[in-house]
């Protein structure tokens, strides 16, 4: 096997991103690394002149406080990054707050402020940020839409929540409206209406049973706030159809971060498949967290191995490296078959957490293609 | 490795860690390692997508009904079957309904979204049908139900969801006064309170994220869930190899090479830095958590499959017995 399969323009591509595209989205599975990537791709940006933005969600702590992110901060801050900036280059970094995001999307949309207010104070409203699956990826979206549309930016970078699935924030809009035109609750809350015969005994059953089981407040509480709801609906959709637009604008680009393992492949492909349905493509895949490769185990070595227990160790540990090494780059290339021409980009395993501006240094170092380190000593 | 010495610790033993940690690896070792020792063991997966099949060489995907993994006698003479299942919220919720004679409803109640709604609405209550579907369960084992098994291994939901799918039941008995929910939330907190009954395996990696993440979870669990962790699992740790600082060029049977030497050194060096990682971060989690340990080995490959469960039991077998002995 060779390294001949990686397109040598898998760095420049990458740098080519972070110095041209307005919307940078680091999408793939929990546990590879995104926030990181996305870290050093928007620091990237400001190396190559521009304002730059990262968006986190749910940073490991040290790379927060790496930002400077001591707590959810949903207005972008400066990042102190010394002379890694270029001309005009800066970094900006937010940690979503998914409830104040929304806060602020529902007093957007309301016609008055008694409507906004009695949203706001409902008791299932006040669940939905933290109960509702989705809603921290739409609201993600929607600080990005955010970001983008007030032009203090040259790039924004989002990274996406960890979620069980890499395309659930693909989704994560329609599954919100769908949650806001629940048609049962609808029904429900206009029961003068000629809906009245469409409930249905079944429904009128459920809704008893449902009081009984999980008490009555709890669905006078639902009702309360599909009532309250009333008229925003159309808002929310316009909004949805926009950032819609915004992802499959030519202008954003979408960069999934995966690792060398079966599983995150298999999800690699998956999501790049589904991107393709909403017309839009992955543009940059990167592989991280892949094993040094220190090739097979030398002949000489092997040969006097049984003689030394030092020697053996030696023999054991290049044999260990070898075949995981060999396996992850055949993972590697399965990637590559499916997605030809999607330019790859290796970052291997580093031996500690990435937890300061150096760390990024390093993995920008290996994503943009400077070698190991690149940030200025000490 | 004597399997035999081996009993489950409790009924129902849930895993949990944080993503990437291993969490379904270490419950299908730590459930070949009950049927190898003659117990008949239920898999149950929360998150409907799940890679267990694929541990035990099994091509299909899990469903709600349960699935022979092994056969009787596939893990040993004696060994009993071991099955699997998924048991997703909305898959309880369907059975809470049918069961009390909403049938025609309860699917189209998944398929609209309503589920969604209620589960916004009374935040936990996926957790209380999941978790009162398990309880269910345990307590057929108690009764020795026919064709129940002898005891349930729960390939949790991810760290963080762990906490609050393991406190549900209390917050539930706090914010519901009386009524059935009440009552499921009030059995499931019974179960996860004794520990003959129920315990919490957390799983962690020898990384510093990893390591943090398993001491917060196993404070907030101990503090809300009132539950008992058994040993803390400390997934995928390099075999330590003493490895010397330099690699001779002169070897009886030849000579290395300058870049042969360098991979050799290059490839040693790698692996001290990465044992020396390790030793501080098991020193880390010793430090902050009362917890026995239980160390797997990284088995260097890339895909895991019966052979490497299989290893993975015996790892477990013989540190169990070392622990409780």
């Amino acid at each position: 096997m060779s390294g001949a399969a990686e397109p040598p323009s898998g760095s420049q591509a990458l740098a080519g991103l972070a110095g041209s595209r307005r919307v940078v989205i680091c999408a793939g599975p929990g546990g590879v690394g995104k926030t990181t990537c996305a870290a050093a791709i928007a620091l990237e940006g400001a190396r190559l002149g521009r304002r730059a933005c990262v968006v986190t969600i749910d940073p490991a702590k040290r790379l927060a406080d790496a930002l400077g992110l001591e707590s959810l901060t949903n207005d972008a801050h400066r990042v102190a990054i010394g002379t890694r900036g270029g001309p005009g280059g800066s970094l900006d970094a937010l940690m979503l707050d998914t409830k104040t995001t929304f806060d602020e999307v529902v007093r957007r949309n309301a016609a008055s402020e008694e409507q906004a207010q009695a949203i706001l104070d409902n008791k299932l409203y006040r669940n939905i940020s933290g109960a509702l699956g989705g809603t921290q990826e739409y609201m993600a979206m929607e600080k990005l839409y955010e970001l983008h549309s007030r032009r203090d930016y040259d790039l924004v970078v989002v990274d996406t929540p960890p979620t069980r699935h890499a395309l659930d924030f693909l989704d994560a809009p329609n599954r919100l409206l769908r949650f806001l035109n629940n048609r049962i609750f609808r029904l429900l809350m206009a029961p003068t209406r000629a809906g009245l015969r469409a409930i249905g005994m079944a429904t009128q059953m459920f809704l008893r049973t449902l009081s009984k089981v999980v008490g009555g407040a709890v669905v006078t509480d639902t009702v309360a706030f599909f009532t309250a709801f009333e008229g925003m609906e159309q808002g929310f959709r316009d909004r949805a159809a926009k950032v819609e637009a915004l992802l499959a604008d030519a202008d954003t680009a979408f960069v999934v971060v995966s690792s060398p393992r079966r599983d995150a492949v298999v999800e690699a492909i998956f999501f790049a498949d589904r991107l393709r349905e909403s017309s839009s493509r992955v543009e940059a895949l990167v592989v991280n967290r892949m094993f040094p490769s220190f090739g097979p185990v030398p002949p000489a070595l092997a040969a006097a191995a049984p003689g030394s227990p030092e020697l053996a160790a030696l023999a054991t540990n290049l044999e260990d490296f070898d075949r995981v090494a060999t396996r992850e780059e055949a993972h590697v290339e399965q990637l590559a078959d499916r997605l030809p021409g999607t330019p790859i980009v290796r970052v291997p395993f580093l031996s500690s957490d990435v937890h300061d501006l150096d760390g990024l240094d390093e993995v920008g170092g290996w994503l943009f293609g400077r070698g190991a380190r690149s940030g200025p000593p000490g | 490795m004597d399997p035999k010495a081996f009993r489950p610790p409790a009924r129902v033993t849930i895993v949990a860690g944080k993503g990437g940690v291993g969490k379904t690896t270490v419950s299908a070792a730590l459930a070949y390692l009950a049927a190898a020792s003659g117990f008949r063991v239920l898999i149950v997966e929360v998150e409907g997508k799940s890679g267990l099949p694929t541990l035990f060489d099994r091509p299909d995907a899990l469903s709600y009904e349960e699935a022979v993994m092994l056969e009787p006698g596939r893990a040993g003479p004696g060994s009993a079957e071991l099955r699997a299942r998924t048991l997703t919220p909305d898959d309880a919720l369907v059975e809470y309904l049918e069961d009390r004679g909403m049938r025609r409803i309860s699917r189209r109640l998944s398929s609209t979204g309503t589920l969604d709604v209620i589960a916004t609405a009374v935040p936990g209550i996926k957790d209380i049908l999941v978790l009162g579907k398990v309880k269910q369960i345990e307590n057929q084992i108690a009764a020795g139900a026919a064709g129940a098994p002898d005891c349930i291994v729960v390939d949790a939901p991810a760290a963080g969801h762990a906490v609050s799918f393991l406190s549900s039941a209390y917050g539930l008995m706090e914010a519901a006064a009386v009524g059935p929910i009440r009552a499921q939330a009030a059995d499931v907190v019974a179960m996860l309170s004794d520990p003959d009954r129920c315990q919490v395996m957390l799983v962690t990696l020898p990384e510093e994220t990893p390591v943090n993440e398993a001491v917060d979870t196993a404070f907030h669990l101990e503090d809300r869930a009132g539950v008992k962790l058994s040993p803390i699992v400390v997934n995928g740790l390099w075999p330590r190899l003493d490895l010397p600082a330099a690699a001779p060029a002169d070897l009886p049977q030849g000579r290395l090479s300058d870049a042969e030497r360098a991979a050799v050194e290059g490839a040693a060096d790698f692996r001290r830095r990465r044992q020396a990682v390790q030793e501080e971060q098991l020193a880390r989690l010793a430090e902050a958590l009362p917890l026995s340990q239980l160390r797997l080995p990284y088995l260097f490959t890339t895909e895991l499959g019966l052979e490497e469960v299989r290893a993975l039991a015996g790892e477990l077998a013989q540190q169990l017995a070392g622990v409780s002995g």
